[in-house]
């Protein structure tokens, strides 16, 4: 058994790249290894800033021999098959064996493979590995062909059993394989050479160097906890920061300072933000204060003087980098304390999307849309308009300008400034939300109600200008706003027709549309009229010949209307521009924006479908529940799905649906064979059997308690009285026969058999569901 | 090799030790180019001398022109005018990092001392059509380098790759002499007969183009000589290569490429007069970008700009 110690050593890798780099090079050097035959018992993986490391335990010697048995063509074959068949394995005819067959003398291939040593095998693997390697982006450097993510200067390879270590000999783009490393760049950069995995760590924490990337963090942590404690504060918890830090050194030295009070006015999420964004700076906390007071810096290195220079300058960059957000929070302030209204109409020039106008067009959109939806929700429908008319403001502020992950919260920051209403407040916070499929809903009406508004107006919007997600494609987050849209009427219990709402999105773009159409018609109207250049009758022709429909779209209507023009001139060019946008607006209705809003509706389906599924709701219970219905009423939908889905769970749910299946394809049959449908009529005089009659009052009952269940929305209800229908079911199958010689039994019975499939569908369309 | 021992006293002393410094590498030592450019980058000498396999080591001073970063010399650290100081090597050296961090030494930043980090940053010019891969280096959480890998410039790809460094000499040198306002830093020695400090020289110029680029400048004239260098460049990249007068053959991608650089920096004023709108903002840069790629080709046929021949 022999260890392997393999470490690529480069300039600086990007922290952010470092844990999937070193899980790529266990993953591809180990199945390499393994493909061409050798075993191995352990492997571990480790990086640090300026190397990748892999140490494997227990691996074998060499790959096993092999022999592979072949059965070739018959000896009395033509010779191109032969022929085949020695190319195919490499081998002469002189190497092939003939054997006794079924069939007659057939040629057998018998393939012997020695045994290789892992050196060259690890040596291939290696080499392969680092010219394939998946780095998310990666360069060349001087005058070299080799790509990495940064130049690539040495490459040790090191294959160490009983009788001591040997070199694996490999040279890629020039650079040879070796036995040595170096420390920490300032340090210790001499470079030394190791003996085995062991050695080579061991070597390393001399060198100032921490192999391992989780003692980095832990060295971190609990030094900068060690300060703050000490400072009498706490530090801020911050996993990524955490593990992005320990990306960037190999020695790490916590060292901790205190902010400027003059930036203490600053909101603690601003504080933060900068200091994490542009100096990977850890936040303490004062827990008297609840304030942001100081910071934790992580050098790379051993100071000489405790670090007094380090800290001071990074002090010195933190205090302009405040000043700046200062600058910005204090020049916000002062747009915010006068409404708001600069950001606002600054707004209108910036494009939201070119097919889709401007940020402000999107706002008034969202707020026409906030007011619409806020009665659904139990929201004031003036505060939502308020709300969406402001939620969005802060984009234009400096600070969102330098931290545009600080929007929204920036937003209520400065509408309470402004004396807008918490609810308006919170609602710019929060209408951004739910981001991810796991973080909170907003459940304050206002935010719930613009939170909703935004995500339908981005989806109706994308739907109607044909930039649906495709694939892995979802540029702008479809999926995702989708989802939100569920997960909001979910989780607050929201009862809407989205069907409605989003009917009124596409119905109001569409009559947008239509407006300039007309205007764009009449304005060329005028202009061919009043030229000369068409007559009436011309123009209305080559409007229904479809001719110019796109020129007219594209024409800038209010600018091409003359001063003045004759009111027959202007009367003609109206009714033609008239006559034809209420045809041509009909058409574009039916049959451009219909299949739209359904594509988005069955959309919405499929996403709820997968969010369902993670909720453990089998996709058939949702098809089943889908197929009735009222089934844009996403949170009935789900009510239904739910009491489905846990009646499914019992054991009367299984059998009934056995039962109810039943009983619908015994009448699915009977009615092809017959060609009618049983669908009425089922008369408890013609019952011959207690079984029947016990069916017959058992639906009677089930009846009863079903339809105002139904009507209360109660599913649970409803589907315990569907419960009760098992045993009858049940035993009238076994007692009943129900295609009996006597006609009027028979077609008495199938009408009873009916009932069920009635009562059935009434609740969910059983034929959907599986088992 | 000068003495590097004490620590520098002024601005110049920082640029005099590095011009001393890479001069002792071996870099050719060139002066900044006479044409308003945005960074260092924008130098021949950079753009143009990254192309083709021939190999380069050059540095420069480069006076660079931001004008939307114009504050009236108010803001301790920002400049609408500031040096940049820049290397280009190509190949670029297995020993760039060790090179550069020799600079920083010869400047006064102690390894010993300071927290010195290479922090992922690509780098990337869309008026150029450049990219590469490198790192801002951070001297104790202060960005005071950009350091870079071409990958391509102009459109093409670098081969063999140059490496490249560009100092931010004002921020850096305020970093060194401890200076807390750009204008208060001494730009000849403290001590000298005449003492000059950065704000002597350069307040009242701060002042006066902040308020050019903010509200003097004539945008119609500037969008007007947008277009006259963009037709200019086009034009003489036209000609063709063999010159009638000498029989050589010239190819004008120099003159051409002066054009390049007039029109990115007419588009930063008008950028900074602020009349030009988010989506026209990315509809000149790719105009820019196009003369940029177009110079770059010309460029590649020429003697400095050629593949050497392949020796079987």
């Amino acid at each position: 058994m022999a260890h392997l110690l393999i470490e690529l050593f480069s300039e600086e890798i990007p922290a952010r790249m470092q844990v999937r780099a070193r899980e790529d090079l266990k993953t591809l050097v180990t199945n390499g290894l393994v493909e061409a035959g050798l075993t191995y018992a352990g492997a571990g993986a480790h990086s640090t800033p300026r190397r990748l490391t892999l140490a494997i335990e227990g691996l074998s010697a060499q790959s096993a021999a092999t022999v592979e048995e072949r059965k070739g063509p018959a000896t009395t074959a033509p010779d191109a098959a032969l022929e085949g068949f020695l190319r195919s394995t490499g081998l002469g005819r002189d190497q092939l064996e003939i054997r006794d067959d079924k069939k007659g003398q057939v040629y057998f291939a018998v393939i012997k493979k020695e045994g290789r040593p892992a050196a060259p095998i690890i040596a291939e693997v290696l080499e392969h590995t680092i010219r394939t390697f998946p780095w998310p982006k990666s360069m060349r450097w001087g005058s070299g062909n080799l790509r990495w993510v940064r130049p690539l200067h040495s490459i040790l390879c090191l294959l160490t059993d009983e009788a001591g270590s040997e070199v694996v000999p490999l040279t890629v783009d020039g650079i040879a394989s070796g036995n040595t490393t170096a420390g920490h760049r300032f340090l210790a950069p001499a470079r030394f050479s190791v003996t085995s995995f062991d050695d080579y760590t061991a070597k390393l924490k001399r060198a100032f160097v921490m192999l391992d990337s989780a003692e980095r963090e832990a060295t971190i942590w609990q030094g900068a906890q060690n300060l703050a404690f000490a400072a009498g504060m706490e530090v801020v918890e911050d996993r990524a920061l955490l593990a992005e830090v320990a990306g960037l050194v190999e020695h790490p030295v916590p060292l901790m300072g205190r902010i400027d009070a003059g930036f203490l006015g600053l909101p603690p999420e601003v504080l933060q933000t900068s200091m994490r964004e542009h100096q990977k700076f850890f936040s303490a906390r004062n827990p008297k204060t609840g304030r942001i007071e100081g910071f934790i810096t992580v050098a790379n290195t051993q100071p000489s003087d405790h670090g007094a220079v380090i800290l001071k300058g990074n002090q010195k960059v933190l205090t302009a980098r405040l000043s700046d957000a200062r600058f910005f929070w204090e020049n916000d302030l002062r747009v915010a304390k006068a409404g708001m209204g600069e950001w606002l109409d600054a707004l209108d020039s910036v494009t939201f999307h070119n097919k889709l106008g401007s940020q402000k067009a999107r706002i008034d959109r969202i707020a026409a849309l906030a007011r619409e939806i806020a009665p659904m929700v139990g929201a004031d429908a003036d505060t939502a308009e308020q709300a969406a008319k402001v939620a969005k403001a802060d984009l234009r502020s400096a600070m969102v300008g330098e931290f545009p992950e600080l929007q929204g919260l920036m937003g209520m920051y400065y509408a309470r400034e402004a004396g807008l209403p918490e609810a308006v407040a919170l609602a710019a916070r929060d209408h951004y939300s739910p981001l991810g499929p796991t973080d909170a809903v907003p459940t304050e009406p206002v935010s719930v109600a613009v939170a909703l508004a935004d995500k339908i107006d981005t989806l109706t919007g994308f739907w109607a200008i044909d930039e649906k997600p495709t694939g892995s494609k979802d540029p702008f987050a479809l999926r995702r706003a989708a989802l939100g849209v569920i997960r909001l009427v979910l989780g607050n219990g929201v009862r809407v027709e989205a069907q409605e709402v989003l009917r009124g999105c596409f119905e109001r773009r569409h009559s947008i549309e239509m407006l300039a159409l007309s205007e764009s018609i009449k304005a060329r109207t005028i202009a061919d009229l009043v030229a000369g250049r068409q007559t009436e009758a011309e123009v209305k022709l080559a409007l229904e010949s479809n001719e110019w429909v796109h020129q007219y779209d594209f024409m800038e209507a209010s600018s091409a209307i003359p001063d003045s023009v004759d009111e027959g001139t202007l009367a003609a060019a109206e009714q033609i521009a008239d006559s034809f946008v209420s045809h041509e607006g009909g058409k574009r209705w039916r049959w451009e924006v219909m299949p739209k809003l359904h594509d988005l509706l069955s959309f919405f389906h499929d996403r709820l479908k997968v969010f369902l599924k993670d909720q453990g709701i089998r996709p058939d219970v949702i098809e089943a529940c889908l197929a009735m219905p009222n089934n844009d009423d996403l949170t009935l939908l789900v009510k239904r799905a739910e009491a489905l889905a846990s009646f499914l769970k019992t054991d009367d749910g299984t059998n009934l649906l056995q039962g109810a299946k039943r009983a619908a394809n015994i009448l699915a049959q009977a009615e092809a064979k017959d060609g009618v449908e049983y669908s009425f009529g089922a008369d408890i005089k013609f019952a011959e059997t207690d079984s029947e009659r016990a069916l017959f009052a058992a639906l009677d009952a089930a009846d009863a308690k079903i339809a105002p269940a139904m009507a209360g929305e109660d599913f649970a209800a409803a589907m315990t009285a569907m419960a009760a229908l098992r045993a009858p079911i049940d035993a009238f199958f076994t007692d009943v026969q129900v295609n009996a010689d006597s006609e009027i039994l028979r077609r008495n019975r199938l009408n009873l058999l009916h009932r069920i499939r009635a009562l059935c569908a009434g609740v969910a369309d059983f034929s959907k569901l599986e088992g | 090799m000068a003495d590097f021992s004490s620590a520098p006293r002024s601005f110049q002393e920082i640029i005099l030790r590095l011009q001393s410094y890479w001069a002792d590498k071996g870099c050719a030592i060139l002066q900044p180019y006479d044409m308003e450019v945005g960074a260092g980058t924008f130098h021949p000498a950079t753009t143009l001398r990254s192309l083709g396999t021939k190999a380069w080591a050059a540095a420069y001073v480069q006076p660079s022109r931001r004008p939307t970063d114009g504050r009236y010399g108010e803001n301790p650290n920002r400049l609408q005018h500031y040096y940049q100081y820049q290397v280009i090597i190509k190949p670029s050296p297995p020993d760039m990092q060790e090179l550069y961090l020799g600079s920083l030494a010869a400047i006064g930043i102690d390894a010993s001392l300071h927290d010195i980090r290479f922090v992922e940053d690509d780098w990337e010019s869309p008026t150029l059509g450049a990219w590469g891969l490198g790192w801002e280096v951070w001297c104790d959480g202060m960005e005071v380098s950009q350091f870079t890998y071409f990958q391509q410039v102009g459109g093409h790809d670098c081969r063999p790759v140059s490496g490249e460094l560009t100092y931010g000499l004002e921020r850096l040198a305020m970093y060194v002499l401890g200076a807390e306002h750009v204008m208060d830093m001494p730009f000849n020695a403290p001590d000298a007969p005449i003492a000059l400090s950065y704000g002597d020289i350069f307040r009242q110029t701060e002042e006066e183009y902040s308020r050019h680029n903010f509200d003097g400048a004539d945008t119609a004239q500037l969008l007007r000589h947008f277009e006259d260098a963009e037709a200019e460049c086009q034009r003489l990249l036209d000609f063709p290569a063999l010159d009638p007068k000498s029989g050589k053959t010239i190819i004008m991608a120099h003159p051409a490429y002066d054009q390049t650089i007039k029109a990115s920096h007419l588009f930063n004023l008008l950028d900074a007069r602020g009349v030009i709108s988010v989506t026209e903002r990315q509809a000149y840069i790719g105009r820019v970008r196009a003369l940029a790629k177009k110079c770059a080709d010309a460029f590649r046929l020429t003697e400095a700009g050629k593949d050497a021949e392949v020796v079987a």
